[in-house]
């Protein structure tokens, strides 16, 4: 086992780690800042995030607006504290990007150009054409090299936290290319893993998003929060799963049913906006959580198109003409012809819902920080309390960022105060952890690992997917129980230790069947309908009577997760109803009567 | 269109293995089926041991890169029905770098040169993030937008026959970053790249071959960026030369 010291260990080095190793280099120059990942840094799931980055702009909009299109979009949700100090830091952190060289698209008199996205009241998502999320991460990657106190392990697999005493004290890892165990210890660790939509089996995400991080610190009693909140991203092409992105409908897309018509007029998001004249707020810029749940209605009813590749619907940019696309949208033209032979400027895009983000994550407070000393936490792998029950899209982009930076000031401000927990509590730890996962690598049981792994990816979809019934969501946690147990009994072909990726998959489905299960625990203890939240049999509404709350999903071994609650945080936005389209302006204007003639 | 395909796949285990050797998959072919869902099928169904890389599977992470029949090639933007006649094709890791194993190269000496390129921005005078943005006007992002599409996925190393030869060379990839920074209308840094840029390792190596262009997946043209390069490394060898005649410092 080699053992390796720093002042600051971040774990992930996708938008939110490489954002918070830059904050604790230019914190204190001293600290040397140990970047750790499993894949090179600019192969980060980050890479794929299409549309845009929110962050207020334009003297017409206004800081309240953002917050409010959140809160509202987060179902309430969203602790409010957390909520005002992100949308008061978006921005500049989105300026920083600029300064550091992201290539944002522009208008004609050089200043930063924004966009249309869903949910949102006023266009303020910048976006770099349609590879907002490439281009950020290339910039952050890149900007990183400079700073010569950030040390990368590249290609260091994390399995485990270091913990003694209560108090984090490092993470522990496998160099991939070699096999050997690496126990890198530090008074200050950063968890920056991203989340864990592959526990689903159509899902827009990379394979290395596997929930790591979660399980890590799920695994040492640090809560999951509010794990029951899944985003389906209303537009994946079927079969893959590939992230259509809703910058498509920003820019005018419109989705059609197997009628051609448009469909989201019948689900509280109309009246039907003219083609080529998007509406904020409207139809096709819903928040996604009601426009994945108008297909899923939509299928009901038996109005969806079958596609060779499943069940779609029309996405149709067809008017918005060639060059148009090839300015703002040359990425989704490149994946349409590319991986279904369709060239949107001739031809709808057929598209389905598909698992795209986890609201929740591992609890923190505004500042990051876990209930655990010693451990942060930030990004998709962490619920800072900004998203609620559903995420508006283009938050999360401007998220990595706003608490990159504070994740990275904190563990700065910790790592020259902080002491480590004992050393050689930490590295016994280390050494108990490792023959395990020997044992693992040598497991010669009788259960194929890609069996395990379908059915969990099956049984999500079935049971915690987009409207959630009450006998499929039980019989998921069975099943979910079931695969457990014969996770214990897996059989591994491959016992080397140079680039073993079957032992390192085997790790990651222990990571995923751990998540899943907090998803599922959660989903069965809330019983109300919010956000992305819905079980439209047994508990069809909001209750905000008994679960305006955040739900924490403790581990509790071979047992059921438990499941505890948290209050949310209110400041200035009292629970309302939420409203889009034609009904959002009626009251939108009713209230300003009102204001006018008290 | 049979209803199989051979795959063959260079197979090396350090330690196990004195050199890569070809083992044969068959894999059911269907038209929309990539190279990378072919391996997926290959780990998941028939062998568990087979290693390569992947993420994204959208072209856009870099990372699945591979020799396809010979040719550099992204797994994911591969399709097997392009091999379906002949009914077989043959895999192996990238070339030009060392192998790991199965299909994994070692791309260490590439991440070094990205490094060596001082790819940020550099500002002659820090503007606080409270006075806004650096006004950049379309035109003038076009100027370097294409070369900032690099996904850094390593195939046009494989490509380059001068990387080949010796692995010093700054390459394709690099070169293009440094020409990316140099033509972004924000950053001062051109001067600080120009060493890099015309060492021993930089863009005189080139010898404008231009297969690295041919393979890139994303259109980036790394090889017209060398060239611009060579402009660049000239006109600076040029000043340089006309400050020593003025008594002038080399920078």
């Amino acid at each position: 086992m080699r053992q390796e010291r720093a002042d600051i260990v971040i774990i992930g080095g996708g938008g939110a780690g490489l954002r918070a190793a830059i904050a604790a280099a230019e914190a204190d120059p001293s600290l040397d800042i140990a970047l750790v990942s499993k894949v090179y840094p600019m192969r980060s799931h980050t890479v794929a995030a299409e549309g845009g980055c929110a962050g207020v702009v334009q003297d017409h909009d206004s800081l309240a607006h953002h917050f409010d299109d959140t809160v509202s979009g987060g179902d309430w949700l969203c602790d409010q504290d957390v909520v005002d100090y992100f949308v008061r830091h978006a921005t500049e952190e989105n300026l920083r990007l600029e300064h550091w060289g992201c290539p944002w698209s522009r208008r004609p008199d050089g200043r930063v150009n924004v966009r249309a996205f869903g949910g949102m009241k006023i266009e303020r998502t910048w976006f770099a054409a349609d590879k907002t999320g490439f281009h950020i991460l290339h910039t952050l990657f890149q900007t990183s090299l400079k700073f010569p106190s950030i040390r990368r392990y590249d290609e260091l697999f994390c399995t485990d936290l270091l913990v003694a005493d209560g108090q984090c004290g490092g993470v522990q890892g496998i160099h991939m290319a070699t096999g050997e165990t690496v126990a890198l210890l530090a008074p200050a660790v950063i968890i920056a893993t991203g989340g864990a939509a592959r526990v689903y089996r159509y899902n827009t995400n990379g394979g290395i998003v596997t929930g790591d991080g979660m399980a890590m610190a799920y695994r040492q009693g640090v809560p999951l929060r509010d794990m029951e909140f899944v985003q389906y991203h209303p537009t994946g092409l079927p079969g893959s799963g590939i992230l259509i992105t809703e910058a498509a409908r920003g820019e005018g897309g419109v989705l059609t049913n197997s009628e051609g018509y448009r469909y989201l007029q019948d689900y509280g998001l109309g009246p039907e906006t003219p083609l080529g004249a998007p509406q904020n707020k409207t139809m096709e810029l819903g928040p996604r959580d009601k426009v994945s749940q108008a297909f899923w209605h939509e299928s009901q009813a038996g109005r969806t198109l079958s596609s060779p590749r499943g069940e779609a619907v029309n996405l149709d940019l067809r008017h918005l003409g060639e060059a148009r696309i090839n300015e703002r949208l040359p990425f989704i033209r490149e994946l349409a012809r590319t991986y279904i032979d369709v060239d949107p400027v001739h031809e709808a895009i057929p598209v389905r819902p598909t698992a795209h983000y986890t609201m929740g994550g591992i609890q923190t407070d505004g500042r990051t920080a876990t209930v655990m000393p010693g451990l942060f936490a930030v990004g998709e792998c962490a619920s800072v309390g900004l998203h609620g029950a559903n995420r508006l899209g283009s938050n999360s982009l401007a998220e990595l960022s706003v608490f990159g930076r504070v994740a990275g000031e904190e563990a700065a401000a910790l790592a020259r105060s902080g002491s480590t927990p004992p050393e050689a509590a930490l590295l016994g730890e280390a050494r108990d952890n490792a023959a395990r996962w020997e044992a693992l690598r040598g497991a010669r049981g009788t259960e194929r690992l890609a069996d395990l792994r379908n059915a969990m990816a099956e049984a999500m979809e079935e049971g915690v997917g987009i409207q959630r019934m009450p006998g499929a969501m039980e019989k998921t946690a069975a099943t979910l129980r079931e695969l457990r147990e014969r996770y214990g009994h897996l059989r591994l072909e491959d016992d080397s230790l140079a680039f073993n990726t079957e032992w390192l998959s085997a790790i990651e489905l222990g990571f995923l069947l751990d998540v899943a299960q907090a998803m599922t625990a959660a989903a069965l203890a809330r019983r109300e309908s919010r956000g992305s939240h819905q079980r439209p049999e047994d508990y069809p509404t909001r209750d905000d009577a008994g679960y305006l709350k955040h739900s924490l999903a403790h581990y509790r071994r071979a047992d059921a997760p438990e499941v505890a609650w948290q209050d949310v945080n209110i400041t200035r936005s009292r629970p309302g109803e939420r409203l889009y389209g034609g009904a959002a302006r009626a009251k939108a204007d009713a209230d300003a009567k009102e204001e006018a003639e008290p | 269109m049979s209803d199989s395909i051979a795959i063959y796949v260079a197979r090396y285990r350090p330690g196990q293995d004195e050199a890569p050797t070809e083992q044969r998959y068959d894999v059911p072919l269907s038209t929309d089926l990539s190279v990378l869902e072919a391996l997926n099928y290959i780990k998941d169904e028939l062998d568990p041991t087979l290693a390569y890389r992947w993420s994204c599977r959208m072209a856009i992470c870099g990372s699945c890169g591979v020799m396809i029949d010979g040719e550099p090639r992204l797994g994911c933007k591969t399709f097997l029905r392009e091999f379906a006649d002949r009914g077989e094709l043959h895999l192996r890791a990238l070339d030009n770098f060392p192998v790991e194993r199965d299909l994994i190269a070692d791309v260490e000496r590439f991440m070094d040169h990205l490094e060596t390129v001082k790819p940020w921005t550099v500002h002659n005078s820090e503007r606080p993030v409270s006075e806004g943005e650096y006004r950049q006007t379309p035109a003038e992002l076009e100027r370097y937008q294409q070369f900032s599409q690099c996904i850094n996925c390593g195939l046009c190393y494989a490509a380059c026959p001068q990387f080949g030869r010796d692995d010093s060379f700054l390459g394709p990839a690099a070169l293009t970053l440094a020409l990316r920074y140099n033509l972004d209308s924000r950053d001062d840094g051109s001067a600080g790249r120009m060493a890099a840029l015309n060492a021993d390792e930089g863009v005189w190596r080139c010898t404008f071959v231009g297969y690295c262009s041919e393979v890139c997946p994303k259109d980036v043209d790394p090889a017209q960026a060398v060239n611009r390069g060579k402009v660049a490394s000239t006109i600076n060898y040029g000043l340089n030369l006309l400050r020593l005649a003025r008594g002038e410092h080399d920078t």
